[in-house]
């Protein structure tokens, strides 16, 4: 069975400025939404907070919940249903961290059963302080940008053939990172530096390889956390390694494609870079749909079966291995064009 | 040939040490290799994560030097004044008069040694001097609580009976505590969070407790209260103590602390016992104090504050307090674990009930059935013959990572499991890869063997550089991540490993197979 017949030569390359708008309007789009939100919506993992899991053994007026939990001092209290709506599971939310130290999830219980009239079953209780929400929050911020770091060093070392260079610049980021660091700079405001910095160098040392896959890297990030922005989806832990294995897999699919135009550019020295891309992307273009196809079967099962704790998870899952296998086709193989062009003006 | 067999001999080795490793997460006592740790996502249980309040370890200790220093100068007869208030983690004393002063002066340079002088300040023959410890002193404690505190937690909650708790410092003052399977969550929390600082205290019967409430505490008194909660009517009670702050006894002189039954009002009440020096301390006392009212003040409150009718000696006492049989077993328990160094703060808590993940772990079985399920099917009508490999080697991809699970005792978590589910998609890929180069292969027209080595060869880099850095990814997040995100982590990094090695080594094993001994001429391929 084939899906992609062999020689089959769609124009990605002609076509890739429809490509560049539809990029730019979704990561505009992606902004727009967060400076709308005023930033991503965390979750307690990250600002603290409680969050409550309850079932009930039939429906319940959510009202009700809600005025018995103000009789115990619960206020500003959230309530959403948790997962398919007849399971009775409802997820309780407050941005405060309450201090459970007394017979919190006894008086809990108390109190809806009696505002609701049915016994609850607390599946779960979190609670998150303040500070160490801050704490996650840096460290997913560190988590993400540090594994940026070290797939570019790799990529720029296999394909740029540029150890030394990526060397220095490691040496160079993680050492700016810890002083800027020292002066209690935010990793909110040092995350974007950072990359910033880092994109300038891949230019200035003309690792272009690098620069595309981290251009289609922040591409996929990007858009995906205004996709979960704009569905007003919350932030959490889980989150934070969903995108970290989009990266990874988005990075995946960009590498076969760069693998390929590094074999066609040895295979045939003569044809001009932008026919190279199209072919390398057209011999890759089975695979690429196969494999995205199937992992995508995967996490489609998981978004529908695997229940309402990892619901978002595999969701921001969806979002990234679509835009990621987009991306490795018409954002990070054009790139490496469109370096060549800018090189030719000089 | 030569090249066939060792790829052989390690497909078989690596297999059997997974099957090995895996068989008894699934079937209890075949041998005795650990079960897979499932997380507390998926079992139920609770995770905290506790600061040690380490600042009021210093401040303790600071005011037990205070307390000393006061003795110290009333036993010498020099009025100083400032002692009984610690203000902001230092002690300020006035004394007043030049012959004072220069005994104050011997007093702290004897005995007082270790004690660092912040500012000295004389005027007017009046000395104001603050003091407090030196850095390295606090610091000493502020470690010292810590360590204590872990020491301590660890010891209740194995006297509480928790089955494989981990509980670990974090960074500078933080201990993390998870709890599998723990039901009843307040109570394991209760039990860890208590400071459990128990105190003999005589009570000030020259002043007037009514006075000090409003407002008049005598120097060296305090006002404690008893906390009483009538199960009947569920009104509390408070009763106001006017104590001497300065304790004549502590828990730390505890040996033994048991429940036994009142049997006159059949309530349960906690028997303590002291060491030799505790009981002799406590029989000086009584002896002392005969007819005067001796309180038992537990984490500053008053549990009773009995009169003492005759010397006690035999260093036994007990506490008693209207308690439930489990208040009282668990009282029982912090005393004999002894006293937290500092208190504690709940920083972060997350409880699983276990029907919560006992539903996650069907849940996630079913979506990784249905998931993978979906991609065998596929891949043999896809690749046929070639894809019905590609299925084995999934099968065996699968569990390698349970057994790489079990034999590195990672946990499984419920990101985890959507790991496991992620790899299969991906594991995949890399005979995606290998199937769709062998079929360009053919395409130009090369032998089926010459086919099958090109395909291989070169696939093997690209797959090797797409799953390295999903493997950085992975490590990365490993490194910085907790709990279930760590789980998800461990099972992303070994299925990445483990669908490189049945990719490159067990599928190429079966192909050479087929191709080398069967002698087969046509690869089915779709």
């Amino acid at each position: 069975m084939e899906f992609i017949k062999p020689n089959t030569n769609f124009d990605f390359v002609g076509k890739r400025k429809i490509a560049y708008g539809v990029s730019i309007s979704l990561i505009l789009i992606s902004i727009l939404s967060l400076v709308f939100h005023g930033g991503p919506k965390y979750g307690i993992d990250f600002v603290g907070g409680t969050i409550i899991q309850v079932k009930f053994p039939n429906s319940v007026v959510t009202e009700n919940i809600k005025s018995g939990l103000a009789d115990i001092g619960l206020m500003n209290i959230t309530i959403q249903t948790f997962g398919d709506p007849r399971d009775n599971e409802y997820l309780i939310r407050t941005d405060k961290p309450v201090q459970t130290n007394d017979t919190f999830s006894q008086q809990v219980k108390n109190s809806i059963q009696k505002a609701t009239g049915t016994e609850p079953d607390i599946r779960r209780i979190e609670m998150v302080g303040p500070q160490v929400g801050k704490d996650l929050q840096e460290k997913a911020l560190f988590a993400i940008y540090y594994s940026m770091l070290f797939i570019a060093i790799y990529i720029s070392g296999r394909f740029d053939f540029r150890w030394m260079a990526c060397a220095i610049i490691a040496a160079a980021l993680m050492g700016s990172v810890y002083l800027l660091s020292l002066w209690h700079i935010s990793m909110a405001i040092l995350t974007p530096l950072a990359f910033i910095i880092t994109l300038v160098l891949f230019w200035i040392l003309n690792l272009k390889y690098a620069m595309g896959a981290i251009v289609a890297l922040i591409h996929d990030v990007i858009i995906t956390v205004g996709c979960f922005s704009l569905l007003g989806k919350e932030f959490s832990l889980p989150i934070i390694a969903a995108v970290l294995s989009i990266m990874g897999y988005s990075l995946n699919d960009t590498i076969i494609v760069y693998d390929r135009i590094r074999e066609n550019l040895h295979k045939h020295p003569k044809n001009t870079l932008a026919v190279t891309i199209n072919r390398s992307v057209n011999e890759t273009l089975s695979r690429t749909i196969l494999t995205s196809g199937l992992t995508l079967l995967a996490v489609i099962s998981l978004f529908i079966f695997g229940g309402g704790i990892i619901h978002d998870f595999a969701l921001a899952m969806l979002v990234g291995i679509v835009v990621g296998t987009y991306s490795s086709i018409y954002v990070a193989s054009p790139i490496l064009l469109a370096w060549q062009n800018a090189g030719k003006k000089k | 040939m030569k090249n066939i067999s060792w790829k052989l001999a390690a497909s078989v080795l690596v297999v059997l040490v997974a099957v090995i490793y895996t068989i008894p997460t699934f079937m209890h006592g075949v041998w005795p290799y650990k079960k897979i740790n499932l997380g507390l996502d998926l079992q139920g249980g609770m995770h905290l994560i506790l600061e040690v309040e380490v600042n009021k370890a210093v401040e303790s200790s600071l005011e037990r030097v205070a307390q000393d220093l006061r003795m110290t100068l009333r036993k010498d007869q020099i009025p100083a004044t400032g002692l009984e208030q610690m203000q902001g983690g230092k002690i300020t004393v006035r004394v007043e008069g030049k012959d004072q002063i220069d005994k104050f002066d011997k007093v702290l340079n004897d005995s007082f040694k270790d004690i660092r002088v912040l500012s000295r300040n004389v005027e007017n023959d009046v000395l104001t001097i603050s003091l407090d410890l030196p850095d390295k002193e606090a610091d000493r404690i502020r470690k010292m609580a810590v360590e204590q505190a872990l020491e301590t937690i660890r010891n209740r909650i194995d006297q509480f009976g928790v089955s494989e708790p981990d509980i670990r410092q974090e960074g500078d003052r933080r201990l993390l505590i998870q709890l599998p399977g723990v039901k009843d969550s307040q109570r394991a929390k209760d039990l860890i969070g208590k400071t459990a600082l128990l105190e003999f205290k005589l009570v000030d019967e020259n002043h007037d407790v009514n006075a000090a409430l409003k407002g008049v505490v005598p120097p060296g008194s305090e006002v404690l209260y008893e906390v009483r909660e009538d199960s009947q009517t569920r009104r509390t009670s408070k009763t106001p103590y006017l104590l001497i702050k300065r304790p004549v006894l502590t828990g730390s002189y505890l040996t033994d602390a048991k429940v036994q039954i009142d049997s006159q009002y059949n309530e349960p009440y906690v028997a303590i016992k002291f060491d030799k020096k505790g009981a002799q301390i406590f029989e000086k006392i009584t002896e002392e104090n005969v007819k005067k009212r001796l309180a038992i003040v537990l984490d500053n409150k008053v549990y009773s504050a009995p009169v003492i009718q005759e010397k006690i000696s035999g260093g036994e006492a007990r506490i008693t307090g209207r308690f439930t049989p489990e208040e009282a077993r668990d009282l029982a328990i912090v005393l004999r674990a002894g006293a937290l160094p500092a208190p504690v703060k709940v920083l972060e808590e997350r409880t699983v009930g276990p029907s919560l993940g006992t539903d996650s772990i069907h849940k996630g079985l079913l979506a990784g059935l249905i998931g993978s399920g979906l991609i065998i099917l596929f891949m043999f009508f896809y690749y046929r013959g070639s894809g019905l490999i590609a299925d084995v080697a999934l099968l065996f991809n699968i569990v390698m990572i349970f057994g790489g699970l079990a034999a590195f005792q990672a946990t499984l978590t419920m990101p985890g499991i959507a790991g496991i589910i992620l790899t299969i998609g991906m594991a995949v890929d890399a005979n995606v890869l290998i199937f769709e180069r062998i079929r360009e292969e053919l395409r130009v027209g090369k032998t089926l063997r010459a086919a099958v080595d090109a395909g291989f060869h070169m696939a093997t880099w690209t797959i090797l550089d797409a799953n390295i850095t999903t493997l950085i990814a992975g490590l990365v997040l490993f490194q910085f991540g907790t709990g279930p995100v760590k789980g998800f982590a461990v099972t992303l990094s070994l299925g990445v490993v483990s669908s490189v090695f049945t990719a490159l080594v067990l599928t190429r094993v079966i192909f050479d197979f087929f191709i080398v001994q069967r002698k087969i001429k046509r690869l089915s391929i779709g």
